[in-house]
């Protein structure tokens, strides 16, 4: 046990967490940000993609510990209700969600994607979303969305 | 996961100094394997040390070779002008690996110390006649996989670099499993003035080895068609509910001639 600091949305969040805790659990049990899900828990599914130190990374997979003194950003720092991110404005217009659980991922890993990639085609798009699963089987219009995104956000 | 302790040194001799002081401690590089092991409590380690602050993550081109530090993220191989320039099979080996976000985090040394029988690194460290080096000694490719997640390496040792030998062609094709987008069979061909180098991941049950009857066949003719007549035999290789022996045999031969071009 011991407290473990990080930069999370722009706000440092220092909490005695023990050594064993995952920086998803950090996010969603002690900053009180649920944006970010937990989908298989096994790496697999993407729901917990989160920036750390700008590069889309799982964070069911990372120690809050090996975060420490990072700067991490979540779904909640890229936009709000009231003023969304370029990219969650593509996924609601091209209905790039359904039931929506996959969706924090999704647009965390597409905006990694599209500033890497600006003119990504299809095939590259559907291959940069291999770290993400859509249990809808929604991938058509998540490709969509991410191309919008891409134009909206101009990169 | 059960209970453990984190530290992060600042050098591999502090590092070596952390292991020492915990009674089964693990290096963690990337974590890509090792934290999913942790979940599943399959093990557990009194202490984690991590050696990602250790500075291994340099990549050089040192002429006949290029070095690669242990702690370089997939990403960083993938994307380096030095790996693209000297052996791009190499950088699209990489590139393949995983999703972007296990490359984001993912290590050389990591992939290569785990020696999962499916992991694609492995095959490249055969077949490009790397050197392993650790903080200790320097250990030939041939010398350092010894068994499915068996390494040559003690318990107390670190991987700090690789260093690759150049190949005057090259290309790693692999067949990935389409649900975990493992290997099922990968190959990894190397020529050499001296002759041709094949390794095969994925496949073996003591895991990545080399393909003597199809090196032989190709030193004498690189093409695919002097491996037209080769009976791949099923003997060793891995049996289960993704594939049969005898299918990743005939994905041994169908991979290597695609990757002779």
């Amino acid at each position: 046990m011991g407290d473990i600091s990080l930069t999370i949305n722009g706000k440092v969040e220092t909490h005695d967490v023990g050594d064993n805790t995952l920086l998803v659990d950090f996010i969603r049990e002690k900053a009180g940000l649920t944006g970010t899900h937990i989908g298989c828990d096994t790496s697999q599914c993407g729901a917990c993609v989160v920036h750390l130190d700008g590069v889309s990374v799982k964070a069911c997979t990372i120690l809050a510990a090996q975060a420490a003194g990072s700067e991490v950003t979540t779904i909640e720092g890229i936009g709000s209700s009231d003023s969304l991110h370029p990219m969650q404005e593509a996924f609601q217009e091209n209905h790039g969600l359904q039931c929506g659980f996959c969706t924090p991922g999704m647009v965390m890993s597409a905006i990694e994607l599209v500033s890497k990639n600006k003119n990504a085609s299809e095939k590259e798009i559907r291959d940069g979303l291999e770290g993400n699963i859509c249990r809808c089987t929604g991938y058509h219009n998540i490709v969509k969305s991410v191309k919008a995104g891409a134009e909206k956000m101009g990169v | 996961m059960y209970s453990t302790k984190y530290v992060k040194p600042n050098s591999t001799p502090e590092a070596l100094e952390a292991i020492k002081s915990l009674s089964e401690g693990k290096f963690l590089a990337g974590g890509m394997t090792l934290i999913p092991t942790l979940k599943q409590r399959l093990a557990s380690p009194d202490g984690l040390v991590d050696i990602s602050g250790c500075n291994l993550d340099t990549i050089a081109d040192e002429g006949e070779t290029i070095k690669i530090g242990a702690m370089s993220r997939h990403v960083s191989v993938a994307e380096s002008p030095v790996v693209k320039k000297a052996i791009p099979t190499l950088a699209s080996l990489a590139e393949g690996i995983g999703d972007r976000q296990v490359r984001n985090r993912g290590t050389l040394g990591g992939s290569v110390a785990n020696n999962d029988p499916s992991a694609c690194y492995p095959s490249a460290v055969l077949a490009l006649k790397a050197t392993v080096h650790t903080n200790s000694r320097s250990i030939a490719a041939d010398d350092f996989f010894t068994g499915m997640f068996e390494t040559a390496l003690e318990e107390d040792e670190i991987i700090e670099s690789i260093s690759f030998s150049k190949p005057t062609k090259a290309n790693y094709v692999k067949f990935p499993n389409p649900a975990s987008r493992y290997a099922m069979v990968g190959v990894f061909v190397a020529k050499f003035g001296e002759g041709v180098r094949v390794a095969v991941t994925g496949a073996g049950e003591g895991g990545v080895f080399r393909h003597k009857e199809m090196e032989t066949a190709l030193s004498s003719n690189y093409s695919s068609d002097s491996l037209s007549s080769l009976n791949i035999a099923s003997d060793g290789l891995i049996s289960d509910l993704h594939a049969s022996a005898e299918y990743r045999a005939n994905l041994i031969k169908e991979m290597t001639k695609r990757a002779v071009v």
